[in-house]
This record gives C-alpha cells, sequence and structure tokens, in this order.
C-alpha cells in the first residue's frame, strides 16, 4: 500500500493568483492538492446559483469563449456552453470534427485562427493525446482542456470530485481520507480514468482499477493504483464504484468478445453491488451502456446513483474553471497584470 | 571530381582497425596509398594536422533522406538509402537514380526494397536492382508480416549474396502503437505496444536466417530481449548484425512526457533498462553498427500530436558526437567507435572503405575529438532541425572532409 498524503484544511488557500498559478487548465497531473480543493470550494457557490429560479451571473461578461470541440461531443460541449452563458459571457462553439479540419487545415492554424479572433478563453477536446497542450503553446489566451485523446479530462474527474464530495456530506462524512473508490471499465482508453486516479489520490482516496486484460494499460499499478481482473474482487468494501462507458467499437470482438459477455463479467448488477459498502456511491461519466456495464436498477437506485448530480456538478466546476481562469485578463484584484510566481504560469 | 594531385595528411592520430596511432596517410588517384609512417613526394599537397583524429568517412547504414549539408556536417561520406522514398526504390530505374544522386562528394549506396511498394507481399525485382547499384535489400520502416514471403526473400538475397536488412517490430502487436507499454506511455495516454514485440520480430527473422543462409542485418535493435537473441545466435555462427541509433542509447521514453514529437521515433524510445541493455550490447560487441536514421521532418509532420506526428530524427549532425560520448564513458575504444561507423557498414555494404587501409577509398574526416557544441534545432545543416538532442552539449566536430581524396567543400 503506498502512503497517501495528508488532505491539506480546505477553506484556506494563498492570497490572490496563488491560489492558482496556472494560465490554463491542461491536466489534473499538473496541480497540487490545494489547487484542486480550491476549484472544488469555488464551484460551491455556483452549485448554489444554479439551484435558484435565476441562474445568472455578469462575472464574464464581455468576454469571448469558444468551444472547440475536434471531437463529436454532445454533453460537455453543452455542460460548457451552459456555465459559459450562466456567467454572462459570449460563447460560440466550433464544432471543427465537421469543419475546416476536414479541409485539411492543420491543428495549429485552426489554433492561431481561434487566437486572431481575440477569445478570452478556448475549451478544447480533441482526439489525440497531448493535443489541447499543443495548442495552449499558440495561443494567448487561458486554454481548458475538456479531453485530450486517452490523456486527460481534467473538469470530469473535478465535477466527479465535487459529487463525491456532496455525497459524503449527504452521508455524514467530511472528507476523502482514505475512501475506497473503483474505477471499473476500459481503463485504457480512458482519459476519465486517469484523470480521476490522480484527483481522487491527491485528495487522499485509495484507488482500485478494474477491466479485463486487454483493457488494462501497462504498469498502471506505477500511478499508485491496485489492478483488478475480477469485478466481485475489486468491489469488496467498495465506498464509491465509478463505472466507464464502454465503446461500442470495443465490444465487437477485437478486445471484449460481446456485449453480453462483457456484462457477464463486468456488469454492475444488484447482485454485485452487495459486495459493496452498504452505503456505496455509484457513478458513471455517460453517456450509459445501459444493461452493459450498468444495469438500469443500479443506475437509477436513488440515494445510491449519484448520475445526474454529477452532470449538475459538471456546470458548476466548469463555471468555476472558467472564472478563475479569466480572473487575470479581468484585472480580479490580486490577480492583475503581473504575475503572482512567474515561473509557475504553466 | 577525381583527385589530380597527389594528398598527404601529415601529423595526425590515425584511427586504425588496430587501434590509434601517431602518422600520415597518402592519397593517390582517390585511394588510400600509404599509412602510417609516410613523408611527402615531390608536388604532394600536403595537409597538417596538428595532431587531431583522423578518421575513416562514416558511412551512415539507413538513411532516410539524401542531405549532403547534414551529412558533410556529420563527416559522413556514404550512406546507406533506405527504400521508403517517394516512390520506393522497389524498380531499377529509381535505385539506379539514387545510386548517382551524391556524386561526386557524397556516395549513396542504395538499400532495395524487398516487396512491390514495401508492401510485403510481393517481392521485388532484386537481382535487377542490384545490377542498378542496390547494395542490399530492405523491408523499410515495416516488418514483413507474411513468414512465407519473407523466407522465400531471405532464400533469394542469399542466393544473390545481398544482406537483408529488416525493421523488427511484430506489425500485430505495433499496430498504430507510438510509444512502448509501460509507466509513461500510461500516464501521457498514448497508444503503445509491448517491448516483446522487437524480441518476437527478431526470433523470427533469425529463425528464417538459420534456415535460409541469408545475411540478416537488424537495422535497430533496442531491447535487452531482442539483444539476448542477437547475442544467442552469433555465438551459434548465424550470419546476423545488428545496429542501432543514438537515440536508444542516450534517451528513454522519458524523453516522451510533455508530448514531444522530436521524441516520437520507430520503434520507440523504451525504458531505462532497455537503454542500459543496449549500451552493454555496444561494449560487448553484440552490436556492430551505429547509424543516424536520419529523417529530417519539418513543422507539418512534427508540429503536431503526438501520434499524429511522423516518427523519425534529424540524426546526421549529432551521430558522431553521439558515439564519441560512448568512448569518453570508456564504453568502447575509439577504434571501436569506428568499426560501429565506418568498418563494419562498409563490410555489409560490400564497399572497399570504411577503414585506414592500402587500397581502400580514401573518404577521409579529421576530427577535432574535444572540440565543445552545443546542438540546436534552429540552426542545424540539416533540412530540418528535428532532433531529439536539442540544445545539449556534445564533443567532437569534424574539421575537415575528403570524398575519394579530394576535400569537401561546403
Amino acid at each position: 500500500m503506498t502512503s497517501l498524503p495528508p488532505t491539506p484544511p480546505a477553506g484556506r488557500y494563498p492570497a490572490g493568483a496563488l491560489a492558482f498559478p496556472h494560465r490554463d487548465l491542461l491536466a489534473i497531473g499538473q496541480l497540487q492538492t490545494h489547487e484542486i480543493l480550491y476549484l472544488l470550494d469555488e464551484a460551491e457557490q455556483w452549485v448554489a446559483l444554479n439551484r435558484q429560479a435565476s441562474k445568472h451571473s455578469n462575472a464574464l461578461a464581455g468576454l469571448t469563449i469558444i468551444n472547440a470541440f475536434f471531437e463529436n461531443s454532445t454533453r460537455t460541449l453543452l455542460s460548457f456552453e451552459i456555465a459559459g452563458k450562466r456567467l454572462g459571457a459570449d460563447v460560440v462553439n466550433m464544432h471543427a470534427a465537421q469543419s475546416s479540419v476536414k479541409k485539411g487545415e492543420t491543428l495549429i492554424d485552426t489554433a492561431m485562427t481561434l487566437n486572431a479572433m481575440r477569445a478570452d478563453a478556448i475549451v478544447i477536446r480533441h482526439g489525440s493525446s497531448g493535443a489541447v497542450r499543443l495548442i495552449s503553446n499558440k495561443v494567448d489566451c487561458p486554454v481548458l482542456n475538456a479531453g485530450d485523446g486517452q490523456h486527460e479530462h481534467p473538469t470530469q474527474a473535478l465535477l466527479d470530485a465535487l459529487a463525491i464530495r456532496h455525497a459524503l456530506r449527504a452521508r455524514g462524512r467530511n472528507e476523502f481520507n482514505g475512501l475506497r473508490v473503483t474505477i471499473c471499465g476500459d481503463i485504457l482508453h480512458s482519459r476519465v480514468a486517469r484523470s480521476n486516479i490522480l484527483c481522487l489520490q491527491a485528495l487522499g482516496a485509495v484507488v482500485r482499477v478494474c477491466a479485463p486484460p486487454a483493457l488494462m494499460p501497462a504498469e498502471i499499478e506505477m500511478m499508485g493504483v491496485e489492478p483488478f481482473h475480477d469485478f466481485d474482487a475489486a468491489l469488496d468494501g467498495a465506498e464509491v464504484v465509478m463505472m466507464l462507458r464502454l465503446q461500442n467499437e470495443r465490444m465487437d470482438g477485437q478486445f471484449i468478445p460481446s456485449p453480453r459477455e462483457y456484462r457477464h463479467l463486468y456488469g454492475l448488477t444488484v447482485e454485485r453491488l452487495g459486495r459493496a459498502a452498504s452505503d456505496v456511491i455509484v457513478m458513471h461519466p455517460g453517456p450509459m451502456n445501459r444493461g452493459v456495464e450498468i444495469d438500469s436498477n443500479v443506475a437509477d437506485l436513488p440515494g445510491t446513483s449519484i448520475i445526474t448530480d454529477q452532470v449538475e456538478m459538471g456546470v458548476a466546476i466548469r463555471m468555476a474553471c472558467l472564472d478563475v481562469l479569466t480572473r487575470r485578463a479581468r484585472g480580479v484584484d490580486g490577480w492583475g497584470e503581473k504575475q503572482a510566481r512567474p515561473g509557475d504560469w504553466v | 571530381m577525381k583527385q589530380a594531385r597527389p594528398l598527404i595528411i601529415t601529423g595526425a592520430r590515425l584511427v586504425l582497425p588496430s587501434g590509434v596511432t601517431p602518422g600520415a596517410l597518402r592519397s593517390v588517384g582517390g585511394v588510400i596509398d600509404a599509412v602510417g609512417d609516410v613523408q611527402p613526394q615531390d608536388g604532394d599537397e600536403i595537409h597538417d594536422a596538428r595532431g587531431a583524429l583522423l578518421a575513416p568517412g562514416l558511412v551512415d547504414f539507413g538513411v532516410f533522406a539524401v542531405d549532403k549539408p547534414a551529412f558533410h556536417f556529420g563527416g559522413i561520406t556514404r550512406a546507406a538509402l533506405m527504400p521508403d522514398q517517394s516512390p520506393a526504390l522497389d524498380h531499377p530505374a529509381p535505385v539506379r537514380f539514387a545510386a548517382l544522386s551524391g556524386k561526386p562528394d557524397f556516395w549513396v549506396h542504395p538499400l532495395a526494397a524487398a516487396t512491390v511498394g514495401l508492401a510485403g507481399t510481393h517481392l521485388a525485382e532484386i537481382a535487377l536492382m542490384r545490377d542498378a547499384g542496390a547494395r542490399g535489400i530492405a523491408t523499410g520502416r515495416r516488418w514483413i508480416a507474411d513468414s512465407g514471403v519473407m523466407m522465400r526473400l531471405m532464400r533469394y538475397a542469399a542466393m544473390l549474396d545481398l544482406v537483408v536488412v529488416t525493421h523488427a517490430e511484430d506489425g500485430g502487436l505495433a499496430g498504430t502503437a507510438v510509444a512502448t507499454a509501460g509507466d509513461i506511455a500510461t500516464r501521457l495516454g498514448l497508444p503503445s505496444a509491448p517491448v516483446e514485440a522487437e524480441a518476437l520480430a527478431v526470433a523470427r527473422d533469425i529463425a528464417l536466417a538459420e534456415i535460409t543462409g541469408a545475411r540478416l542485418h537488424l537495422r535497430q535493435v533496442t531491447t535487452a530481449g531482442a539483444l539476448k537473441l542477437v547475442r544467442a545466435a552469433k555465438a551459434r555462427g548465424v550470419a546476423v548484425t545488428a545496429g542501432v541509433t543514438p537515440a536508444h542509447f542516450m534517451l528513454s521514453d522519458l524523453a516522451l512526457v510533455e508530448f514531444r514529437t522530436f521524441a516520437r521515433l520507430s520503434p520507440p524510445l523504451r525504458c531505462e533498462a532497455d537503454r542500459q541493455a543496449v549500451i552493454a550490447a555496444l561494449a560487448d560487441g553484440t552490436i556492430d553498427v551505429v547509424s543516424s536514421g536520419h529523417d529530417p521532418r519539418g513543422p507539418e509532420d512534427k508540429r503536431l500530436p503526438f501520434a499524429d506526428a511522423a516518427p523519425g530524427m534529424a540524426g546526421a549532425e549529432t551521430l558522431l558526437a553521439m558515439v564519441l560520448t560512448l568512448v569518453r564513458d570508456g564504453v568502447i575504444g575509439l577504434e571501436r567507435a569506428f568499426d560501429l561507423l565506418a568498418r563494419n557498414p562498409a563490410r555489409l555494404l560490400g564497399v572497399d572503405a570504411g577503414e585506414l587501409r592500402v587500397g581502400a577509398e580514401a573518404d577521409l574526416a579529421l576530427i577535432d575529438q574535444d572540440r565543445p557544441w552545443v546542438v540546436d534545432s534552429a540552426r542545424m545543416a540539416a533540412t530540418a532541425g528535428n532532433t531529439p538532442f536539442d540544445r545539449q552539449p556534445v564533443q567532437g566536430r569534424v574539421t575537415a572532409l575528403w570524398k575519394g581524396g579530394v576535400e569537401v567543400d561546403d
């Protein structure tokens, strides 16, 4: 068992930009624990706002946010769009998957075009690991990674952490220390898994990953997680069970013989869930393959499944990220022109 | 241009196969006329080496582009050109063209494509390409998956006495991988293949070499497991040789972090233990050849997400300096360094060059062994600066170069 870092007390952060000294949000792997907690705490105000009848702030009024999605997405794009609009920004969506990229324009040229349009923040999803970082090197404004290949999906991990925190509070618990989390599914191809492993570990959780051998990345234990092939064993005593979507094209015999066989070994059923802790939290980043990786009667279990809470937290987290990353451009006190620690801008 | 006047280089430290000795070298009519204790004769052009190292011009085994300024910077006077050109060297005409493309001050020895279009299915016209100037047969950047095709190819090559140069990566395992499976690839989320993809391919190719009696050269052997197989095959007397590029003894897959595409190579960079195994194999003689794999690639191929970028590095300029680090680290001696860089590759190609020997072609490099310089990808002689060694301080620089006794001037 690896030793875990202690969780610093939440709510006490360095002043101004020192609390989050990054220009971009590219990966959980580049954040300190207190920076993750800072974003979670910042999101709470937006959770509250989003639950009111009038869900509007003018914090980002006059700013332009471009959502450049080089990969098809419905939920994440919608979530970012709502987040930007609730903050009062002008939000533009660019469906790059069916635009100039098809005409042969390079990624760099697209990035430079977006930059020339003077966006105040660019949200990017791309099918290649590292692509968002590459773009961030070529633009002048903050860049948010909305998923790059099989590398990272940082806002998903943050919203998952926020959803877990809310569910834990409902159970009378306050922190992640020692929390037993099992992530099951296509770990190999999952940026959600990678970001969640890093985020949950930073917060103090103990993470297990479960997948058939063909979908388990090499040396995943080097990331400090315990790998399982046996789902029942991986579920034993789990306090959080996070199921991952299995792409249909991976269930046609290349990785998995069939959806039916996958469900037989790795489907989350009510019976299987009995091995987990009695007050277990069930999660799924969506969209779900009901009846494959998760049964409907588990996905819809009130109090246990927090899948819709995840979606709700997603908007709040994205509002927090957009707010924090644009503070310098907006000249918010303590975040102004001068960089707090120039060397730390990543 | 033919050498007009006899040349004598005096006051040099001569790199001979037997060791480094002070002396002079005289070249007449493009050929080495005398080596060692030689005196100038009337009418000789005299070049005083002032104690610098005089070595054979480097023979770069397996490059992807004819890039003379980079080769000359690196002291390279001959190169074996891979068939992965556009169009592929799978026909006598492009082979003949390639064979003449560097002359007079640089000689290109084309490697014929083993199969039509390098597709791995139909044998190309190898004998015709040999007679057009091909000095070997290569499978290109790819492995030939069909063992039946490979066996027939090697039988044919054995009959023609041409070396077969293979890319040893099992295609099924390698798939679309751009990294070696392990901690780094997992963290970065890069498509990866298990390290055994190389040993599997090496094992098959060695078995076929034993069956067919063909001469096999594995252009890059980069893993401990595959090097073990090569070592054992050599001990059994199999006609197998192995090569590597400096990337695999200088760098590990740590160079991939931050998705640096200049470190996107084929085969991919390996873990630190494999890097150490390559160094050990260079020391014990398992590896016979170090080549540059020179493959200059501009931003349109490299300024892309890691997995979308083209593999390859511009290696010609740094080849000598990187091998000299092995000498400075005491891994190999100077004479062995030039076995790896010139003598062994010349032998594989069957050309009379690559060593300072009377009767051999006067391809000569004068080297300031200790001269420090810094690799700078923005200021390279090559057509592109895609070096994974950017900003690395190195030592060893070519100060003068002769091809066939004529000084190269560019």
